[in-house]
């Protein structure tokens, strides 16, 4: 267990290191993405991190509980561009679904 | 307090998920009931928000290592993406744009301020990904977490139905555009349809992730 979670924090040290020399990506992004070449090149075995990642990942829902409770912090932004928002989430979701399928489409002919 | 805040979001997280699994509404969706609910026991106690999260943040420390973690699944699902190469590439590309332009611009016909267009912009990404976007280029996480589950919310109830009316039929298609467009909530609805259109689904949402984290810092400053 411990040689997974090693492994998994490892990288996310390594991208936060990336990202604060100044890259403006998220670190956790970094580290996954290094992780997966790690993976592909063999150098991280699937099954040293395959229990502990994949437990992270199932229970990744509850994480985002905390941080989106933030939001009573914004209570007035939201009143204040509830239609905007509104809108804009719904058209915009209908736009991407939209093209993008049409583009794969195309692709596939 | 210390304890209290660990132990409401593990409680109501559990309730609203056994609900949601009785139901499989979308509007159910268990995240978002238990934000709200945390929230209305807040402003209703006078508890501050700073209060909760000194209690809760333990369980939002693990979203860094749960991001770095989503190579495990993309690496499985690579024999996917070299067969699907050229429609992966080109429509997470396309969508991932469209996503980004088509939520920035329509807050600027509003005259929305420039935070709320700087913390939409990264919606159509899975969460914890958006978040990070959202914290880097100056938005307001905590906002984009909502729209990020409400944005998912639409394509877990809506995306398979929508293809049928835009009469999209191919699978790699409609996998690929509801993972783009809505993540894993949509992924989870479109997995229950077709085992291929999932799994592009997925990689759909995780490459997506990756191209507006890349994308979004370079060009936010041009948008807003």
């Amino acid at each position: 267990m411990y040689k997974g979670l090693t492994i998994i924090f490892g990288f996310l040290f390594l991208g936060g290191l990336i990202e604060s020399a100044g890259v403006p990506i998220p670190g956790s992004v970094l580290g996954m993405l290094l992780l997966t070449l790690a993976l592909i090149t063999g150098i991280v075995r699937l099954e040293d991190v395959e229990r502990e990642g994949e437990f992270l990942v199932r229970n990744m829902s509850i994480m985002f509980i905390p941080p989106g409770v933030g939001i009573i912090l914004y209570l007035d932004l939201l009143k204040e561009n509830l239609v905007a928002i509104g809108v804009a989430l719904v058209l915009s979701f209908l736009i991407t679904l939209f093209v993008t399928a049409k583009t794969v489409e195309v692709l596939r002919r | 307090m210390n304890i209290f805040g660990v132990f409401l979001t593990f409680f109501l997280y559990t309730a609203f998920s056994w609900v949601y699994a009785k139901k499989r509404t979308p509007a159910l969706n268990p995240v978002l009931l238990s934000i709200v609910t945390i929230a209305v026991i807040l402003k209703a106690t006078g508890i501050k928000y700073e209060e909760y999260m000194e209690s809760a943040k333990f369980l939002s420390f693990l979203l860094g290592p749960a991001v770095v973690s989503l190579a495990i699944p993309l690496y499985k699902q690579l024999s996917i993406i070299r067969e699907y190469k050229k429609e992966i590439a080109v429509g997470v590309v396309v969508g991932g744009s469209t996503a980004i332009l088509s939520a920035v611009y329509m807050l600027k016909a509003f005259h929305a301020p420039e935070i709320l267009q700087r913390s939409f912009a990264p919606k159509s990404v899975t969460t914890a990904i958006a978040m990070g976007v959202s914290e880097k280029i100056g938005g307001i996480p905590p906002l984009t977490a909502v729209l990020v589950i409400l944005t998912g919310i639409l394509g877990n109830a809506l995306a398979p139905e929508l293809l049928n009316i835009f009469r999209v039929r191919d699978r790699v298609a409609r996998g690929l555009a509801t993972g783009v467009s809505s993540h894993g909530l949509g992924t989870a609805r479109i997995i229950t349809e077709d085992e291929l259109a999932g799994a592009v689904s997925g990689l759909g949402m995780a490459l997506n992730g990756v191209y507006t984290a890349f994308i979004l810092p370079a060009i936010i400053n041009f948008l807003v």
